[in-house]
């Protein structure tokens, strides 16, 4: 098991190392610098400003620079909000977006399994088919519908929460909502086809026979193999709770690290936009080593 | 025994997919789907011609003003009927989805077969490449692409096709890989058939199957991904207008005219079920056990 953990950290730095090359050098193909926008930069100003952050050397050169940081686990300073280092910028919006996908998760873990393990008790019944049924309109409302429709019905018609802003406990319930919906769908069929097929085997039918209780077999015999399924699907579910979140934090008007990454992008902010992309590679690749250590633990018959 | 032809003659050819056809028949979500996006295509295909409005012609009598018998989707805040511009966007991201999905279906399948038929160790390298490439952000690196090169529609489809095949590339690999060890095309082999008709008549149909039912699956996911970027706005660009960018126009004006973001939503989202339902009929029609990791 350690040697598999760290032949999968050994590996994951050239993963990093070519996402970060790739990323560094995308973003210079771009036509016009970050400080091109600004009005009225007299050229001396802007050469200083160009000789201060290092940008008036050889790509190649900067290229190194940048390396040697990274290693380091230095991001760089910002180009566009003067004197905030990117590592700072990440750690005052990331734990924003960490909330809200966390929140998410957390939602889509819970009603998904609830779900799926009922339509798997009683496969096609109408309760059956309704969860079925609610689960493929999950699938197929992207979040930027559903969470306009929810905006729309909660906030302005009824009143119950506010439309948008980050404050009170209660500004997190409609965005963690909205991110979670789609996920919570797709984890309610993938345990309903893994509960499906763990309680049509023998072993649960020989607990049957000896009597166990309905509640034993579900939470005791079925779920650990009924769940493998959801659990491989973990890593991507975080992707795209981690990609969803730049949607709802626009709609929503959250701070979190989506929305300012998007700006970044836009605003041609070239060490925030390698910094985040690096980041994200990052807990990518963490929490998909983190799911296949979960699997293996929950399926000793896979071997690593 | 008989000979070779007479067997061949016995069974007709088209008989896999004859039954698949006969089983998705019954499958009234998926026959529900298949009608609704023929419905939803020739409406926008056809309807701008029948339409009385262009997309970009401005009703200055009627801004934002809802659905009525003039206009029947009612009309945006420049005054621009809502149905043409509906039809338009229809034709922009049913296009993008099935540029996007062709792009995807030529890489994935092209590699997936020959890490298939490689085999051995170029196989297992070619795999572990397309492992870590799942494990990248690779939505980041759309939204980076967009921004760098400029929001130019046909960037779009290859960026989108580029990310979406990997699935595609596992699905023909294991599938080639377990086909080339059954016993059927063992027996073909003994039978004396030649290599190329055990390719044409036994590999590409077993193939074709779990391809055309992730082609239907690909083709949400990939409109899925445009409405996305169009939604932050780094889609497709005014006055052209996709189902994703009508959505986002409608989410900032929805409190005064919530018809310009239900009517496209609808449309949006009626298209999406629609090929989910008839990708999963395929699925279970033609047999394919496909798993999305």
């Amino acid at each position: 098991m350690f040697r598999f953990i760290a032949a999968r950290l050994l590996q994951t730095i050239p993963v990093l190392f070519v996402v970060a090359t790739l990323t560094f050098f995308m973003v210079r193909l771009v036509p016009g610098g970050p400080f091109d926008a600004e009005r009225n930069v007299p050229p001396e100003i802007k050469r200083e400003l160009e000789a201060y952050y290092g940008l008036d050397k050889p790509v190649f050169q900067q290229y190194l620079d940048y390396l040697g940081r990274l290693v380091r686990g230095d991001l760089g300073p910002s180009y566009k909000f003067a004197n905030r280092s990117v590592n700072e910028m990440i750690a005052s919006t990331f734990p924003v977006s960490l909330q809200l996908g966390g929140m998410a998760l957390g939602l889509a873990l819970l009603l998904g399994i609830t779900a799926g393990v009922i339509a798997a008790l009683r496969p096609n019944s109408a309760l059956d088919y309704t969860a079925s049924g609610i689960s493929m309109m999950g699938i197929c409302l992207p979040t930027f519908v559903l969470g306009p429709l929810f905006i729309l019905v909660f906030a302005l018609n009824l009143r119950w929460v506010n439309a948008s802003g980050w404050f009170d406990s209660a500004d997190r319930i409609l965005p963690a909502a909205t991110l979670g919906i789609a996920y919570a769908a797709y984890i309610a069929r993938l345990t309903r086809g893994g509960m499906l097929e763990i309680l049509s085997q023998d072993f649960i039918r020989t607990a049957r026979a000896k009597g166990a209780s309905e509640a034993r077999i579900i939470f005791r015999h079925s779920l650990r193999g009924g769940l493998l399924p959801v659990v491989s699907y973990l890593g991507p579910a975080a992707a795209g709770i981690l990609t969803g979140s730049f949607v709802i934090e626009t709609i929503f008007q959250i701070p979190g690290l989506g929305r300012h990454f998007v700006t970044s992008a836009f605003n041609r902010d070239f060490t925030m936009v390698t910094g985040i992309v690096i980041f994200y590679a990052v807990l990518i690749v963490f929490f998909n080593l983190l799911v296949d250590i979960v699997q293996i633990w929950l399926n000793p018959k896979l071997k690593y | 025994m008989p000979d070779v032809a007479e067997i061949d003659a016995a069974e007709p050819g088209a008989s896999l997919w004859r039954d698949a056809w006969l089983r998705l028949r019954k499958n009234r979500l998926a026959v529900f789907g298949g009608v609704a996006l023929i419905i939803i295509t020739l409406f926008c295909l056809v309807g701008p011609w029948l339409s009385r409005y262009t997309y970009e012609e401005q009703d200055f009598a009627q801004y934002a003003k809802p659905p009525s018998a003039l206009h029947w989707f009612g009309t945006d805040k420049l005054g621009r009927d809502q149905m043409t511009r509906i039809m338009h966007g229809g034709r922009i991201s049913l296009g993008v989805g099935i540029c996007a999905t062709l792009v995807s279906l030529t890489i994935g399948v092209l590699y997936g077969a020959l890490a298939g038929f490689l085999g051995g160790k170029t196989d297992a390298a070619m795999m572990r490449i397309v492992d870590i490439l799942y494990a990248l952000p690779f939505t980041v690196f759309v939204i980076l692409l967009m921004v760098v090169f400029g929001r130019n529609i046909v960037l779009l489809f290859v960026a989108i096709g580029a990310v979406e095949w990997l699935t595609m590339a596992r699905i023909v690999r294991g599938q080639v890989q377990s086909l080339r060890k059954q016993e059927f095309i063992e027996a073909a082999l003994s039978l004396g058939l030649s290599q190329r008709r055990i390719i044409l008549r036994h590999m590409i149909p077993n193939v074709l199957g779990p391809v055309a039912v992730y082609t239907t699956l690909t083709i949400p996911a990939v409109m899925l991904l445009e409405a996305f970027l169009s939604f932050l706005g780094l889609g497709v660009q005014p006055p052209m207008s996709s189902w994703g960018t009508m959505i986002k126009d409608g989410a900032e004006l929805m409190e005064e005219f919530p018809w310009l973001l239900m009517i496209p939503a609808a449309f949006f989202s009626l298209t999406l079920f629609s090929l989910n339902f008839l990708g999963d009929g395929l699925r279970d029609a033609l047999d394919v056990r496909t798993s999305k990791d």
